[in-house]
Order: C-alpha cells, then structure tokens, then sequence
C-alpha cells in the first residue's frame, strides 16, 4: 500500500542507459523449474506411499531389494555430487581443464550409477518382478525409474556443456549453464536420499 | 463410427483407412474446414504473406505478439468449442420420446468430452496466458519477459496440443470419458482404442508449455519490475498474474505425472490405477483435482485482476482496499489447494473428512467477497463512465455473485449429495466460467485493444454482442439450475420423461442467442477493423489509465520504452499524470534486445509429430521425432548469439514520430 | 420459488424421503443464508452503478478515497460470520446426513412435528451392483434379486451396500436420499427412506460408458402387503442368478428391461466386490491378506491371471496390441531357468505351498473369515438354507 502523493517524488523515468544485467534472471527461474520438477517427484513419492503395501499377493520389497547394492549406487550418486562441486570450485578458479577433469569424474560416477540401476532392474524383470507385476512394483518403478531418467538427461546435458566449454571456455553463458546444471544434479541427488531412505531402507523394516 | 481395429503395422502403426469416421457430419465437416484452409493457403501465398508471417509472427519472441497469438488460439478454438455446445443442445432438445436423437453415443460422449477438454484447456487457458503475456511486461516497465525464446516455445506447445485434440475429430476419435478421463473408464481395458491417447497426448503437450510459460511470467514479475516498483506496488492485474503463475508452476506438475501414471497403465501395462493388481482408482481422483481445483482459479484470479484495473480506471478513481484485494488474492492462491475434495464428497470419505473441505471451501467466498466489495466501493464515489469493458464488468457482478451462491451450496456436502453431477453443477459452473472468466476476457480484449492496435473497437457490435451473451447465458443456464433441481443428471444422451423437454428449449434457445453474441463479437472486430482509421487513438491512453502500458504508444515500439519507467508508488502512469511528467526526448542509447528464432516452432512441431506417433503406435515415428526434439534442443544450445541492439538513431525516429503524433493531439 | 419449482417435479426440493428432505432443507437454509448477503450486494451493484454514473453530476467524486478500515473490517467480517453460520450447519448437517450413518428414529423427525418417520424395525438390506449398464439389486433377506427395479417397503429404512462390476458409477434416487458412487473392488453405504408410497426415478449419475443413458431403474415405494407380493413374484421366477449367469448379466447390455431372479447365490454379493465371481480368480480379500502378511514372496511374482480382471479386455472389445503384449512372467523364463531360480531364493516359512505349478487362489491355504468355510461353487448348486441373514 503506498500514499496518495501531493507533491511530485522525483523523476519518473530512468535516463541512465539501465541494462537489465543479461541472464540475471536464468538462476531463479531453473531454481523455479527445479521446484516444479519437484511436485512431480512428490506426486510420485505420494502415489508410492499410498501402493507401497499393494504387493498384489506377489514379491515385496525384502524380496527383491538387494540393500548392499543399493549403498555402493547411493555412494556413485553422492560422490558425483562432491565431483561436481569440485568442478564448480575449479570454475571460479577459471581454471578451464580441470574443470573439465571433474566433469568427467561426474559423469563417470553418473554412468557407474545407471549403470548399477540398468541391472537390477533388468533382474527385478527377469525375476518376474516387472512394473506390471504389481501397483506396488508399478510405484517402484516409476519412481526410481524417473530418477533415473532424470540422471541420464544429466548425463547427456553433462555431455553438451563439455563441449560447449572445450570450444568456447568459460565464458559467462557457460558459467551460467554450470549454474544450472550443478543446482540440477546437486537435486538428484536430494531426490534420490528421499528415495534410499522411504524406498529401499523403510521397505526393509 | 470409425472402425476400431489395434491392429498394427509396422509403418503405420495402427493407422489405417478405418480410422476415418464413418459420420456424415464429421465428412461435412471435415470438407468446410479443408475448403477454409485451402482458400486460407491460397491467399496467403498470393499475397506472399509467408515470409511476413514467419519473420515477424511465428518465430517472434516479442510478448506482445507472442500474446496476440495465444488470444487469436483462443478465439479460434472458442468456435469449435462453442460447436459441440451448440450440438450437445440440439441432441437433448431432440431426444425424448423414444427418439434416439441425431447422435449415436459414441460421437455424443466425444462431443462433452472435448467440449470440456476445449474450453478449458485451449479456450480459457490462451485467453489467460496470452492476456498476462501481453499486459505483464507493459505494466511493470520491462522490455520483454524472463526468457523470451522459451516464451514462443510455450506458445507453440499449446497450438500443439491444440492441434492433436483437432485431429482427432477427422483422425480416430475423441476420448469419451469426460474432461477429467477417470479411470477404469479410461484404462486400456475400457477405452482401448485411440481417444484417451488423444486426450493425453495433447494435454501433455499444451501442458510443456503451460509450465514453461508460467515459470517464466513468475520469474518477469519477480526479476523484471522496473525501479521502485516494490511488491506491493505492483498493479492489481500484475498482482493476481503472480498468484495465478505461482498456481499454475505448482499444480500442473502434478497434472503431468498423474496423466503420465496414466499413459504407463495403458501403455506398459502397470497397476496404478487399475482395479485389478493392487492399482488404486479413487487416486487418480484425488491427483486430478489437486490440479483441477487450483486450475479454476488459474482461471479466474487473473481476471478479477482485469475487473479490479477496469473498475478503477472508469470509476476515475484509485482502486479501494488495495492491500486487502492482495491479501484476498493470496489467500485465495493458498486455499484453493486444500479444497479439492469437494468435487467428489459423494465418493463415500467419511463425513469428518467432508465438512473439512466442505468448511475450506466456504472459506474461500470470504476474500472473494471481499474483492466484490472492493470493486463495489471503488465505483463508490466515482464517475462512472460506460464504455464496453465497464458494462462487462457490471454484467460480471451480476452473473459472478449468483454463481459463487450457487457454488457455496454445493460446497454443503448434504447439498451436493443431491446436485452432484446433476445439470445444477453444470449451470454453476459455467455461471462461474462464463460469467467470470469470458465475460472477463471481453472486458479485457475491449480495454487493452486499443493499447495493442492503436483504434478502439467498435461500441455499437460491441453492446449487442455484451447483451446477446449477458441474455443468452440467463436463457441457457437458468433451466440447467431448474433442471439440476429436478434430478436431472449431466452427460445424458436420451430422456425418457417429457416434461423436462421444455427446459431443454428454453437452453438452446439461450445457447442461440450466445452464438448471436458470437457473431456481434466477430463482427464488431471487422467493422472496427475496416473503420480503424476513424476510431483511431494515437495519444496511447484512451482510457485515462493508471497504470504504465499507458505511458507509451499505441502499438507500443519494439522495446516497450525507449527509457525504464520509475515506480513512486502505486498508479504511476496516473502520477506521472497528476505531475507533468513526460517522457525524456533526448540521449537515446542502444537498447538491448533478444533476436528471433525458429527453433521453438521447429521443437513443438516434432513434439506434436511425437505425440501423434504415440497415440498410432507409429513407434519408429515416436523414436526418430524424440530423437529429433533432443538434437534440435541440443543444436539450440550451441546458438550463443541470441540479442542485438536496436540503434540509438533507430529508437530516436520511433520517438520522434511518437512526439509529432502526440503533438497532433494539440495537448 | 420453491413451490412453483414444486409444481414442474422439482423432486430434488420436494422428495418423498426424510433424507432427502433434510438435504433439501439444508439446501434451502443456506440459499437463505446466503441470500442475506447476496441481495445487499446486488442492490448495491445497482445502486452504485446509477448513481455514481459520470452523467450524474450531482454525485460526490472522491478520486483518491481509497482506503477506510472500518468498512474494510465490515466487508471481511459479514461474509466472516456467514461462513462461520454455514459451517456450524454444514459440519452438524455432514455428519448428521452421513450416507454411512444408519438411520435414527429421533434424527428422521421432520421438522413440522410429524410423526418418526423410521420405525423400530432393522432396516432392509438392498445390495447393489452397477452392471454395463444395468443394475442388480439383491436382497439377501429373501435370497431374490432384480434388474433395474427396486421396490422397497414404505417407512421402513433400507441400507444400500454398493459395489459395481467394470467402472465407478453413481446410484442416485433423487426423492429418496443423495447419491452415493459404485467403485469396483470397494463397497460403499447408502441409508435412505421413502415416506410416501409411490413409483420412483432411479438412475445412474457418474457417467460410466456408451449405455450410461439407458441405465435408469423405476424405484418403488409399497406398503408391507405391496411389497411382499414384490418379492413374491421375483420369488416364482424360474430364473438363478448363480455365479455362471452373472457373468453372462455382466456383459455389456444396454436399456435393459427389468429382470426378476427367484433364486441368488447368496455369496454372490461378497464376490462381486472382492472380483472372484468368475472360476479361478483369487479374491481381492485373499489379495489383501496376503499382502498384509508381507506378500508372497517371489513365488507370488506368477500370480498374474489369477488376479487380472479387466486391465486388458473389457467390454468386448478386442485385446489391445500394445507396445507390450500383456505381461505375463511365465513367457519370460525358461522352466529351467524358473527351478533355479525358486531354488536359489530363500523361501519363507509362512507360505507353504502346497504344489509349485503356478498358484490359484484356491490352491492356497484360506486367510480366514468369510471365505474360510466355503469349498468353491458347491453353493450355487443347492437353495440356500431357509432364513439366511445376511451372508457374511
């Protein structure tokens, strides 16, 4: 709310060249995508809450998880993160090749995780335990799965920004795009702790 | 009927000469609609109006046009809507006495289907979207949105979705299931052939770039303002535009995944929402209309913002209760996710649960009614002056305060136990609908179009059409509330007993009389069109506004401003007014703007080629399209040349001519 | 208004049950209530409108008048008070009309002081199925069941237990009480009352498919004498609705006219809800259970065709050629393979099996209750024992 003014306030437009600073937007708005991004998640977190008991008198989830494997995956997923904030630090440094060391490292860590993730669940469906088995196999696997996707789309977009950094450096349209993209791997890995710990560790219980 | 066959090859999927509907009406149609676009085709190659349309339309990133085009979406998709209106009339009017009327069930139950799907999705959303995307920037003295490629990206999504649900009339088929598609009706099982993919290919389409817009007006409200315009500075327009995107990047999320949960049950075969296997049915219920019920207000915010500007700016007078109308617009923002429950109290939760969101509901006609007083004494001591958008809003009073009674009795859940579905929801909803949103949008698109294309528009077409659609809805709709009242369900194809057929008269004869309102609306774009130089209005403030899309011209330039605006304080175009001030006239500097691109167009066309795939099971075409959506994205994000300048001698001429033109006005 | 909306069957404002009619009066209460607002308001808009019209010169322009806290308190607390009004009503009136709340003598008191409208008497048990499009009523007290008529005795309360048999659906007497949805797999409650003799529209309100015009019933509301000649003559029908000819009822069907059954398998309700009418299907209840206990371990992961209903073939259509045939494990590993693999996994104590050829429902020790005593499909051959109460 603002009072009726009586007496002019000052100048009313700005004659300064005013330069909305380019790209000052683009962190805010993928951090508002990210939180979009997220609503999808709880959809999925909400919908496995609520299937989660519904084994279809078929497997449930001590039949099939297999916890040891699932750790070493949590490690790929959670060491990347620290890899990718190296990367970040060696960025700031402007320091171009390592920076591009540790992407790497990142995606490696990236690959060994979908990598892991591919196999069980091809075991889950040889095992007979497919999506379509049960509603609550149906959750799990769209959960996880859509993680998983999320991670390959990252893998890719890794990928790109590598190149784009090799051919241009680290210019600041570069720099913005690491932004993003360390805002979205760093909420992966947020995503995926929610799903180790409601998934695979409570589904253990 | 189409001749319904999964059979599939490889080419084309299971696409065949069977999926051409064997229904007169629809070849009739179909050869009206091909003869239109050939003719369209034609002149718009005599004219070599291509290249004009490509450069300066499609591929534009400006707001102003990119909104431009999302009204035009909308009004051309209101027609279609309106055609199923006025064919669900006509069959109810016809069958009763053993009469099966002129639509079998299969066409009929398409027909509300897509009607729902049309109005909400195609009509009402563009017309929102497209009306924030053109005013927002304007009002807080930006130069363009956030993130102007993503802005046209959005557009074309949704002429995407727009053109999948439209080839499903000539192609397959329609889902019939309802607009929400509940399951089990809508699993494989139930609809096997290609209506629900239809249904959900093109929502999830249009959906892309619903999210994608609304992130990025939220973020152009929050990052863009101009100098001083604080928060609660902010136009009421601006204020409800926040609210609605805020809305709308928190629940359509939720509509994406529940319609993909849906898209693996009939495509993978898995159990969410399937009876059989453990799936869950009632949770798709609950999903959708955790979307569902905060899209209404997605719907309506923005256009209570539209009242609050149009109330003011005739009435001559600040609007009353500022801070209350913001305060009243979050609270609404923030309710409308606990009510969602209401719209099934008859799906058997206990009755704890019930008078909870019964209650909840209830509350939200509390900031409501506060808006509606505010409004009220905004016109308190004003000077009223009734031009076309003031007589909307006076006819949005009317209507809106009668269908929000309506809507807080079927929040009464022992209320609802006996008008849930019946044709009383059907009227309330559309009072709400018709008589907020549409009545809103014409308030909108009479004030702001002088803004967007320097004439006004015509008033006489302009108060047939306000009274043809103000008599036509009380016609159409009052007998659907008498009907609700005597049990009268809604999506009933034949009656039985007669004396309810009079009713059904007296509705289409009101659904004629709209479509009469139509036709003064088509025609008072026309005329005004052909009479633009005598309605001409080249000061930029026809209105005697308030707010900052006054301040410059009609159109305004390119940039918006050729210098940033600077808020003190609420109504600055006014202050600006009530101080002398004018626009600074010398030292133009080069403004930064983005460049045009055509990979938006390039991105929704092959999602849509996508989508169409999908629902054919052309699976080699769904690959090779995804593929491609994924290496154009790729290719676009190697382009890092996206902005120029405009000249300083280039902004000093469109300024110059804006000074002669005002210099005209003899001020 | 009321009245004259009376005189063109407004049957929603002038039922013929007291449930009903107290859902009427709460209707027209808050219509009341709300009208306290509404008018003002109205008046108001047209006041305002003339009067402070720029023609009218006389009127007072106060262009910066903008704010007045009092008359702000004023418009946020009227409306305040009317909600908080309505919503006392609306959560006494919620859990008084309760569809699962069983009918109380003193509560169905009409207004106007006439006599209790419920007698003393247990209410009628009705069990409803939503059929392609049709409905079943079974009355499990006299073992009879009808298609798409339902007569019920007057004043006596009936408790309506629902289940349907493909999609949701919502069964719906508009003069007797509120609708309530049919969901398949899931039972819901309804309790209603006619207090005045009479023939009455019955019908489907969730729309549910190609028929869902055609899937109305006649509701009648008889006197004892009336109603037990009803069920007499449903009674001399030689048709059984036992477990095979339900399934054939089951398939889709359109404008049905109604059907007398003289003899119902009395479980045939119970299977209806829990999806095991047909031979060979494990019951959802079982279902349940078993997932309660844990599930059934990887052996569980063959238990497909025993507990698919409808995912993929309904309605006649044809099976639907997916990107994926339906899933079915067997298809998937060699036999080999599958020895090895039950080998390999641990097996848990609590589910012995009692073969390891792929499970049915019926091949498993009984979780208990209600299908404990029953060797499958032994009752549909003999007439139920005289008396039966209700079938759980």
């Amino acid at each position: 709310m603002s009072t009726v003014h009586t007496t002019s306030p000052g100048d009313f437009w700005e004659t300064d060249p005013h330069h909305h600073e380019e790209g000052a937007s683009t962190g805010i708005g993928f951090w508002v995508y990210l939180m979009s991004d997220c609503l999808m998640f709880a959809v999925l977190f909400a919908v496995y809450g609520v299937l989660s008991g519904s084994y279809a008198a078929g497997p449930g989830p001590k039949d099939l998880f297999d916890l040891e494997l699932v750790a070493l995956n949590t490690a790929f997923l959670l060491i990347s993160s620290i890899t990718f904030g190296f990367a970040m630090l060696a960025m700031f440094k402007g320091n171009q090749k390592s920076t591009l060391l540790w992407l790497a490292v990142t995606l490696l860590f990236g690959l060994c995780f979908l990598s892991v993730e591919i196999y069980e669940f091809r075991h889950l469906i040889h095992v007979g335990a497919g999506p379509q088995r049960s509603a609550f196999l149906s959750a799990f696997f769209a959960l996880v799965g859509t993680h998983g996707l999320h991670v390959t789309f990252g893998s890719i977009w890794l990928v790109v920004l590598m190149v784009q950094i090799s051919q241009r450096g680290l210019i600041p349209a570069n720099q913005r795009r690491m932004m993003c993209l360390s805002m979205f791997w760093h909420f992966l890995d947020v995503v995926w702790i929610g799903v180790f710990t409601f998934v695979y560790l409570m589904g253990m219980i | 009927m189409a001749i319904a066959s999964n059979e599939t090859t490889f080419l084309f999927g299971r696409l065949n000469f069977g999926a051409i509907p064997q229904e007169p009406i629809v070849w009739a149609t179909f050869v009206a609609v091909a003869i239109g676009g050939v003719a369209l085709l034609a002149v718009l190659t005599k004219f070599k109006l291509w290249g004009y349309l490509w450069n300066e339309w499609f591929t534009s990133v400006d707001h102003k046009k990119i909104g431009i085009m999302y009204l035009v979406l909308a009004l051309i998709m209101l027609l279609r809507g309106f055609a199923d209106a006025i064919m669900m009339r006509i069959q109810q009017v016809w069958a009763f006495g053993g009469s099966e009327g002129y639509l079998n069930s299969h066409h009929y139950d398409q027909i509300f289907t897509a009607h729902g799907v049309i109005m909400i999705f195609f009509v009402a959303m563009p017309f929102v979207t497209g009306l924030m995307n053109y005013i927002v920037p304007l009002q807080i003295g930006a130069r363009d949105v956030s993130f102007p490629f993503l802005n046209n990206f959005s557009f074309w999504m949704t002429v995407g979705g727009a053109v999948l649900v439209m080839a499903s009339l000539f192609i397959g088929e329609f889902a019939q299931t309802g607009w929400l598609a509940f399951p089990p009706l809508s699993g494989i099982g139930y609809s096997p052939w290609v209506g629900v993919d239809y249904y959900i290919w093109g929502l999830q389409v249009a959906g892309v770039g619903t999210t994608l817009s609304g992130i990025n007006l939220l973020v152009t409200i929050l990052k863009m303002r101009c100098p001083g315009m604080t928060l609660m500075r902010m136009p009421v327009f601006t204020w409800t535009a926040l609210c609605t995107n805020v809305l709308i990047v928190a629940t359509f999320p939720v509509l994406t995944m529940t319609l993909i949960l849906l898209t693996l049950d009939r495509y993978l075969g898995t159990n969410f929402f399937t009876n059989d296997l453990g799936g869950n049915p009632m949770m798709y219920v609950n999903l959708i209309w955790i979307w569902g019920h905060p899209e209404v207000y997605i719907l309506i915010l923005p256009l209570f913002g539209v009242f609050s500007e149009v109330v003011s700016t005739y009435s001559g007078k600040r609007l009353f209760g500022y801070t209350s109308m913001v305060y009243a617009t979050v609270c609404i923002t923030i309710l409308s996710y606990l009510v969602w429950l209401h719209h099934f109290f008859t799906m058997g939760a206990g009755a704890s649960v019930n008078s909870f969101f019964g209650i909840t509901t209830m509350i939200i006609s509390i900031p409501t009614g506060a808006k509606m007083f505010n409004w009220l004494f905004t016109m308190y001591r004003g000077k009223i002056r009734y031009e076309l958008p003031m007589m909307w809003a006076i006819a949005f009073m009317f209507t809106f305060v009668l269908g929000g009674m309506t809507g807080v009795l079927l929040a009464v859940p022992p209320a609802d136990f006996v008008l849930h579905n019946s044709l009383f929801l059907v009227a309330h909803f559309h009072n709400v609908i018709i008589g907020g949103v549409l009545f809103g949008c014409f308030a909108a698109v009479n004030f702001w179009w002088p803004k967007a294309f320097g004439f006004k528009l015509n008033v006489f077409w302009g108060k047939v059409s306000l009274w043809c659609w103000v008599i036509g809805f009380w016609v159409a709709f009052t007998p659907l509330y008498v009907l609700g009242l005597m049990g009268v369900t809604r999506r009933m194809r034949v009656f039985d007993d007669p004396d309810l057929r009079i009713w059904f008269i007296i509705a289409a004869i009101g659904a004629a009389i709209i479509a009469a309102g139509i036709a003064a609306m088509l025609i008072q774009f026309y005329v005004s069109i052909r009479d633009r130089e005598a309605l001409a209005d080249v000061s930029g403030d026809p209105w005697d506004g308030r707010t900052l899309e006054w301040a410059t011209s009609s159109p305004p330039p390119h940039y918006n401003f050729a210098f940033t605006p600077v808020s003190h304080g609420l109504d600055t175009w006014w202050d600006m007014k009530r101080f002398g001030q004018t626009r600074p006239q010398a030292n133009y500097v080069p403004i930064h703007m983005p460049r045009n691109t055509g990979a938006g167009v390039v991105l929704a066309a092959l999602s849509t080629i996508c989508g169409f795939a999908l629902i054919w099971y052309i699976w080699w075409l769904a690959v090779l399209s995804f593929i491609g959506i994924i290496v154009v994205t790729i290719v676009h994000t190697f382009n890092y040349n996206r902005d120029y300048y405009i000249p300083a001698e280039e902004v000093r001429n469109t300024e110059d001519e804006r000074d002669r033109e005002l210099a005209t006005l003899g001020a | 208004m009321a009245l004259s909306l009376a005189g063109c069957k407004a049957v929603v404002l002038a039922p013929s049950g007291d449930v009903a009619a107290q859902q009427r009066d709460l209707l027209v209460i808050s219509t009341l209530l709300m009208l306290v607002i509404i008018i003002p308001v109205m008046v108001m808009i047209g006041l305002f409108a003339w009067h402070y019209s720029a023609k009218n010169k006389d009127a007072t322009y106060a262009p910066d008048w903008d704010h007045s806290t009092k008359l702000e308190l004023v418009i946020w607390a009227i409306p305040l008070l009317i909600i908080v009004t309505l919503g006392a009503l609306t959560w006494v009136g919620t859990h008084l009309l309760d569809p699962y709340r069983p009918l109380q003598p003193a509560s169905a008191t009409h207004s106007d002081n006439e006599p209790a409208a419920v007698t003393a008497e247990a209410p009628l048990q009705v069990q409803v199925v939503a059929l392609d499009w049709k409905w079943l009523f079974i009355y499990p007290e006299y073992n009879v069941a009808s298609v798409n008529e339902l007569a019920v005795p007057v004043d006596r309360a009936v408790e309506f237990t629902l289940t349907s048999s493909t999609v949701m659906n919502a069964f719906y007497i508009p003069a007797m009480a509120g609708m309530i949805y049919a969901m398949p797999g899931m039972e819901t409650k309804l309790h209603g009352i006619f207090n005045k003799p009479g023939e009455y529209h019955g019908l489907a309100s969730h729309y549910s498919g190609a028929g869902f015009s055609g899937m109305h019933f006649k509701a009648l509301a008889e006197d004892q004498a009336g109603f037990d000649k009803w069920i007499a003559d449903l009674r001399a029908s030689p048709d059984t609705l036992d477990r095979p000819r339900y399934l054939e009822l089951e398939q889709p069907t359109q404008n049905v006219p109604p059907m007398a059954f003289g003899q119902v398998d009395p479980q045939l309700f119970q299977r209806a809800v829990n999806m095991c009418v047909e031979e060979g299907k494990m019951c959802m209840a079982e279902m349940m259970a078993r997932d309660r206990a844990g599930g059934m371990g990887l052996e569980g992961a063959v238990n497909v065709s025993v507990l698919t209903y409808d995912k993929y073939d309904r309605r006649g259509t044809p099976r639907p050629i997916l990107g994926w045939e339906p899933f079915q494990v067997a298809g998937i590993c060699t036999v080999d393979e599958l020895e090895q693999m039950f080998a390999a996994a641990a097996r848990k104590e609590a589910v012995p099996l009692r073969d390891p050829t792929p499970m049915r429902g019926h091949g498993l020790p009984e979780p208990g209750g209600f299908f404990q005593p029953s060797s499958p499909n032994d009752f549909s051959q003999t007439a139920p024992a005289a008396g039966v109460d209700r079938n759980l």
